[in-house]
C-alpha cells in the first residue's frame, strides 16, 4: 500500500468502532485496524467507548445525546484522528456534534476541533493518507451501495469506488438507485417496518440485477438491513445469492470470516 | 378536509396493499424518467443552480424577517391597481370571506386552478354546501375531484392514479359520452377532459386560484403551471380570487425571477414552466378581457406563529414537490398515506406545523433521514434537522409511546456505563453468536419481530470486536 | 376584517420579537423595491449579441415543441402565417390583437386569412398576438395585457401565432422587466404601471398528471407558432 503524501509521519489514530461494529462484526473493526496501519497510522482504541448518541439525537432525546457526545469527544480529542468505519456514526460526529452543543461555548469548541479531525475510513484512507490502491486480490463482480450519511454528509462516493477498482479480480458494476436509502434508518427500521420492508425489498431487486455477486457499503446498518433482505429471498423466493460484507473487509483482504448474515453451513438458513 | 395523520400507521398498511397505488408509485423508479431525474438533468444543464439556491434562499429569508411590511406594501399596490385584499386570520375566515365574494356576484360556478391553500381551507366542500358547484380544471386535480379525493402530491396531484382507474371515472362521470368510446390511451383522456372543461371555463362566474408567489414591488400574484387552466380560470369570469398564505410575498420581480429559476427545474425539470403568469388588479380601462374584480385572499392559518421559531426554515418552501418527488419513503407509500393536505418531506414539517404535532406525530418520525430531500430542496430547507425537532417536541411532551422511552431509556443508561454496556455487548454477541452460528441469521427473533417479518437478522459473530481486541492486547503484553 | 389585518400583523411582529420597522429599515427596504438587485443571472445569455441572442432564442423555443420561422420583415409575415396555416391544415380563421405593431403588416397580401380584430370567445381557431419581448434565456414569449393585447388570445384558440421583432429578444428575464419597466411612465412598477396581465410563454400548453406521460394541449393551446421578423424598423417595445 502506498500513502504518498503522509501529513504527518506517524499519526495516532483513535478507532471509534461503532456499536454495530462491536456488536455484530468484529471482523470489520479488524480490517479497519488493518488498513489504518497499513496507511502509517498507529491505532488506538479507547476502551471506554460505547455509542456515539445517534440512536438518541434522531428520536428526539437531546440530553442523552449531549451526554454522550461529551463522553465520545473526552475520549477522542486527545488524538491526530478519530476514524470511523461508518459514515453515519462518522456524520454524528462531525456533522451534529457541533451543532448539538452550541448553546455550550467551551464543549461547542472541542466538539469543532474534534469534528475536524474526524473521518470516515475509506474517506480517510483516500483523501488524508492519499492511498490510492491497496495489496489485496478479490475475484468477483462487484456492486456498492452509497450509504446516506457517508454520501450527502460527508461526500463519500468516489473514494471507495477508487480504491476497489485498484483491486485485481475485482470487477466493479454500478447499482441503479445506489444513492437512494435502503430503508434501514436506525429506530425507523423498528418504528416503521413495513416502510423499511419496501424500501429494502427495492433495494434488493435493483442489488439483484445488476448480478453482481458481491454487495459492497460502508455502513453496518445498511448492510445487516440489505443482508437480511436478500437472504429471506433467496430462502423464500430462491433469489440468486449474493454475498454481502462491509468495504472495509474486501479492502483489507480480510474475507475469511463468512460474509454478513451466512454462517457455517453456507447454504440456507 | 379531516386529518388522518394521526392514523399514518394503519393508512401506510393500505397504502403498501394497494396493487393500483403500487403500480402508479413505480414512476417513481428514481433511476428512469421520472420527475426526479427529470430535475436531475434539468440541474445539471445550469452551472448557476447552487448559487441561485443560496440567492432564493437569502430573499426569502429576508422577507420573512421583515414580513410586516413587505405584506403592507404588497396590499398597498395591490389596492392601488384595483385588487381587494382579504386578510384571514384562519380558514373558517377565508372560507367565509371566498363565500361572500361568491354570493356577491351571484355565482352558481366557480372555476379552481390548483391550489394547495384551497385544499388546506376545504374550500370545494364549503362551496358545494352553500350551493355553489366549484370545479377542479387542473387536469389532475379535475381527476382526483371527479373520484371524490385528494391529491396525492402538490403537483401532481393524480399521480396515485393508473390511466386505468382514470378512464373508469371518466366512464362514469361523463355520461353523456358514447359508453364504448376508446378511453385506453392519455390522449384520449385529455381530449375529452378538454372538451367537458372548456365548457366550465366559459360558464364560470368566479375563477379562484393558488399563487406561487405575491410581488410587494408591484402588488401583483403569480401562478405557474404548464396546462394553462390558471389563466382560463381567472381570465373569463367576473371575478378572480386568489388564495395565497403570508409567507408567499416576495420583493420584487428580480426576486421572482431568481426563485422561478429553480421552482420549475425542481419541480418537474422544465427550465421554466410553460406558463407564468403575472395578475395585477382587476381589467382596466378599455381591456378588452380579464376579470372584472380581483381579490387576494392572505391567509395566516398559523405560519405568523412560526416566525421567530426554530420551525421558520419551512415558511421558504416554494411548494415544487422536489423533496416528495426524492423521498423513498413517499415513494413506498404514495402521499394519501400522511394523512393530510402536503405530503412528502415537507408535509412531515408543515403538517405537524399547521394542526398540531400531537395529531401528526407519526409523520417527522416517518423519515429515515436519508438527507435526499434536503439535498435537493430549491430553497435549502433543512428538512431532516426540522423534522428532529419535532421528535424532540415529542420527546418532551412525552408523545412518544412509552415502550420507545423505555428502550431508549435504558439503552442511554448502558451507553454511560461502559463496563456494564461492554459486558452485556459480550454477553448477548455471545449467545446470539452461538446460536446463529451455522445458519448466520435468525428467521425470528422475538424482539424484532418487525424485522424479521420479512428480513433475516443476521446473527453476530460471536466475540465483541472489544473483547477481543483487549484479549489480543493482553496477549501482546505477555509476550 | 381591519380586527384580523392588525391582529395577523401583530402576531408577525411578536413572533420576529420586535415593533413596527422604524423608519431606517423601512427607507432601506424601499430603497431595495426602488432599485431591484438582481440575483445570479445565469451566464448563457452574456456577451450575446442580436443575432446570437435570437439564435439562442429559437433553440430554446424549439427545445419546448414551440415552431419558429423568421423572416426579413412585416411585409412577409401574412406567408409565414398562411404558409402555416395551411402547412398544418388549420382554417385561416384568426382573431387577432389590435396592435399597432399587426396592424402595419400587409395582411390584403394574403386575402384568404380571415381576420377578426378583438378578444376570443372560444370560437376562434388561432390567435394573433404580437409579444411585448422573446427571453433568450430560456426561449420564453413575454406578453403583456393592455387594450390592444387581449390576453384570451394566448389561451382560448387552439393555435397561437406570436409575432416578435427580433429588437425585441433579450437575454434574461431581469431584461425584460427592464424594458417593461422603461415602458411605463416614471420608470416604475407598481399597481397600475403593471400590466394587469404579464404572460411569460414557454411552448404550447401541456400535462403530465395521466403516469407523467407529457401531452401538448391541455387547456391552452395545442400548438405555439412564432414569427420573428428581424427587420430592426419591426420596432422595439411599444
Amino acid at each position: 500500500m502506498n500513502s504518498p503524501s503522509s501529513p504527518s509521519p506517524r499519526p495516532r489514530v483513535g478507532l471509534f468502532v461503532t456499536c454495530l461494529v462491536d456488536f455484530f462484526r468484529p471482523s470489520v473493526g479488524f480490517a479497519a485496524v488493518s488498513l489504518l496501519e497499513a496507511a502509517g497510522c498507529t491505532v488506538e482504541i479507547p476502551e471506554t467507548q460505547t455509542c456515539c448518541g445517534q440512536p438518541a439525537y434522531n428520536s428526539g432525546d437531546r440530553a442523552d445525546t449531549k451526554d454522550l457526545a461529551k463522553r465520545t469527544i473526552a475520549l477522542f480529542e486527545g488524538f491526530d484522528y478519530t476514524v470511523v468505519p461508518s459514515g453515519s456514526c462518522g456524520g454524528m460526529i462531525k456533522e451534529h456534534y457541533p451543532e448539538l452543543l452550541r448553546d455550550e461555548p467551551d464543549w461547542a469548541r472541542r466538539a469543532r476541533q474534534l469534528a475536524a479531525r474526524t473521518y470516515e475510513l475509506v474517506s480517510f484512507l483516500h483523501d488524508v493518507r492519499g492511498v490510492r490502491n491497496v495489496p489485496v486480490r478479490y475475484d468477483g463482480t462487484v456492486t456498492y451501495h452509497d450509504s446516506c450519511s457517508g454520501l450527502r454528509e460527508l461526500g463519500i462516493k468516489e473514494q471507495p469506488r477508487a480504491l476497489l477498482r485498484s483491486i485485481p479480480g475485482l470487477k466493479l458494476v454500478e447499482l441503479p438507485s445506489a444513492e437512494v436509502c435502503c430503508g434501514f434508518g436506525g429506530t425507523f427500521c423498528v418504528k416503521y417496518p413495513e416502510i423499511s420492508d419496501k424500501m429494502v425489498a427495492n433495494k434488493a431487486a435493483d442489488v439483484i440485477g445488476t448480478g453482481a455477486d458481491t454487495l459492497l457499503a460502508g455502513d453496518m446498518g445498511c448492510l445487516l438491513n440489505m443482508a437480511g433482505k436478500l437472504k429471506r429471498l433467496r430462502i423464500e423466493e430462491g433469489a440468486r445469492p449474493v454475498r454481502v460484507r462491509h468495504v472495509a473487509e474486501v479492502l483489507a483482504g480480510m474475507t475469511d470470516e463468512p460474509p454478513i448474515g451466512e454462517g457455517q453451513d453456507k447454504g440456507r438458513a | 378536509m379531516q386529518p388522518t395523520s394521526h392514523r399514518f400507521k394503519e393508512n401506510v398498511r393500505g397504502a403498501l396493499a394497494d396493487a393500483a397505488l403500487q403500480r402508479a408509485l413505480r414512476f417513481f423508479d428514481f433511476g428512469q424518467a421520472g420527475l426526479a431525474e427529470r430535475r436531475r438533468q434539468a440541474v445539471a444543464k445550469l452551472p448557476e443552480f447552487e448559487a441561485l439556491r443560496e440567492q432564493a434562499k437569502a430573499i426569502k429569508d429576508h422577507t420573512l424577517a421583515n414580513l410586516d411590511w413587505y405584506l403592507e406594501r404588497f396590499e398597498k399596490n395591490c389596492t392601488a391597481a384595483g385588487g381587494h385584499v382579504h386578510w384571514c386570520r384562519d380558514a373558517e375566515e377565508a372560507r367565509q370571506t371566498v363565500l361572500d365574494i361568491c354570493r356577491r356576484v351571484g355565482a352558481r360556478t366557480v372555476t379552481k386552478g390548483k391550489s394547495m391553500i384551497g385544499e388546506e381551507i376545504a374550500i370545494n366542500d364549503f362551496l358545494a354546501a352553500n350551493g355553489i358547484e366549484p370545479i377542479e380544471t387542473d387536469l389532475g386535480e379535475y381527476i382526483v375531484q371527479i373520484r371524490h379525493e385528494a391529491p396525492s402530491h402538490i403537483i401532481a396531484p393524480a399521480i396515485h392514479l393508473t390511466k386505468d382507474q382514470v378512464a373508469a371515472s371518466f366512464r362514469d362521470t361523463h355520461k353523456q359520452f358514447d359508453p364504448a368510446r376508446p378511453l385506453e390511451e392519455p390522449r384520449a383522456l385529455l381530449d375529452e377532459a378538454r372538451g367537458v372543461l372548456r365548457q366550465k371555463f366559459l360558464e364560470a362566474d368566479v375563477g379562484i386560484t393558488g399563487a406561487n408567489f405575491l410581488i410587494a414591488e408591484t402588488g401583483s400574484s403569480i401562478i405557474v403551471t404548464n396546462e394553462g387552466n390558471g389563466d382560463l380560470t381567472q381570465l373569463l369570469p367576473k371575478a378572480h380570487i386568489v388564495l395565497a398564505s403570508l409567507e408567499k410575498v416576495v420583493p420584487t420581480l428580480e426576486d421572482a425571477a431568481t426563485i422561478l429559476r429553480v421552482l420549475a427545474r425542481s419541480a418537474t425539470g422544465q427550465e421554466m414552466s410553460v406558463y407564468t403568469t403575472f395578475s395585477t388588479g382587476p381589467r382596466r380601462p378599455g381591456d378588452l378581457d380579464g376579470p372584472g374584480e380581483y381579490h387576494v385572499i392572505l391567509l395566516d392559518n398559523g405560519r405568523s406563529q412560526l416566525l421567530g421559531t426554530e420551525f421558520q426554515e419551512i415558511l421558504r418552501c416554494i411548494r415544487c414537490g422536489a423533496c416528495m418527488n426524492n423521498c423513498p419513503v413517499y415513494a413506498s407509500i404514495g402521499g394519501h398515506a400522511y394523512g393530510w393536505v402536503y405530503p412528502g418531506p415537507m408535509g412531515a414539517v408543515l403538517t405537524p406545523s399547521l394542526i398540531g404535532i400531537e395529531n401528526a406525530r407519526h409523520l417527522p418520525n416517518a423519515s429515515t433521514f436519508c438527507g435526499r430531500c434536503e439535498s435537493v430542496c430549491p430553497m435549502k430547507i433543512p428538512l431532516p434537522k426540522l423534522m428532529r425537532h419535532y421528535r424532540e417536541q415529542e420527546y418532551e411532551r412525552r408523545l412518544a409511546p412509552a415502550t420507545v422511552r423505555m428502550g431508549l431509556a435504558a439503552w442511554a443508561f448502558l451507553a454511560r456505563r461502559p463496563a456494564l454496556y461492554h459486558s452485556m455487548a459480550r454477553l448477548a454477541a455471545g449467545v446470539l453468536g452461538r446460536l446463529g452460528r451455522r445458519h448466520g441469521s435468525f428467521f425470528n427473533l422475538p424482539l424484532a419481530t418487525g424485522w424479521t417479518a420479512t428480513r433475516e437478522m443476521p446473527a453476530p459473530q460471536g466475540k465483541t470486536f472489544q473483547a477481543q481486541w483487549r484479549a489480543r492486547q493482553r496477549s501482546k503484553g505477555r509476550r | 376584517m381591519s380586527n384580523a389585518r392588525t391582529q395577523i400583523l401583530d402576531g408577525i411582529r411578536r413572533s420576529l420579537k420586535r415593533g413596527p420597522l422604524d423608519q431606517a429599515a423601512a427607507r432601506a427596504l424601499e430603497m431595495r423595491l426602488e432599485r431591484p438587485l438582481r440575483g445570479p443571472v445565469p451566464a448563457r445569455t452574456r456577451g450575446l449579441d442580436r443575432d446570437g441572442l435570437v439564435r439562442l432564442f429559437e433553440r430554446l423555443a424549439l427545445e419546448v415543441n414551440a415552431t419558429v420561422v423568421r423572416v426579413r420583415d412585416l411585409d412577409a409575415v401574412p406567408d409565414a402565417v398562411a404558409d402555416f396555416l395551411a402547412a398544418h391544415n388549420l382554417p385561416a380563421d384568426i382573431a387577432m390583437a389590435p396592435d399597432p405593431l399587426l396592424d402595419r403588416v400587409p395582411w390584403h397580401k394574403r386575402p384568404l386569412l380571415n381576420l377578426r380584430r378583438g378578444r376570443s370567445h372560444g370560437q376562434d381557431a388561432v390567435g394573433l398576438s404580437a409579444a411585448f419581448a422573446g427571453i433568450a434565456e430560456t426561449g420564453t414569449l413575454m406578453l403583456a395585457s393592455g387594450v390592444d393585447s387581449p390576453s384570451t388570445l394566448n389561451f382560448l384558440p387552439e393555435t397561437h401565432v406570436v409575432v416578435l421583432p427580433a429588437a425585441r429578444v433579450v437575454g434574461p428575464i431581469e431584461d425584460a422587466w427592464d424594458r417593461l419597466r422603461a415602458a411605463q411612465p416614471g420608470e416604475q412598477l407598481a399597481g397600475p404601471t403593471m400590466p394587469r396581465t404579464v404572460n411569460f410563454i414557454t411552448g404550447p400548453s401541456r400535462t403530465g398528471d395521466i403516469e407523467q406521460k407529457i401531452l401538448m394541449g391541455a387547456h391552452g393551446p395545442r400548438r405555439l407558432h412564432i414569427v420573428i421578423v428581424e427587420d430592426e424598423s419591426a420596432g422595439p417595445q411599444p
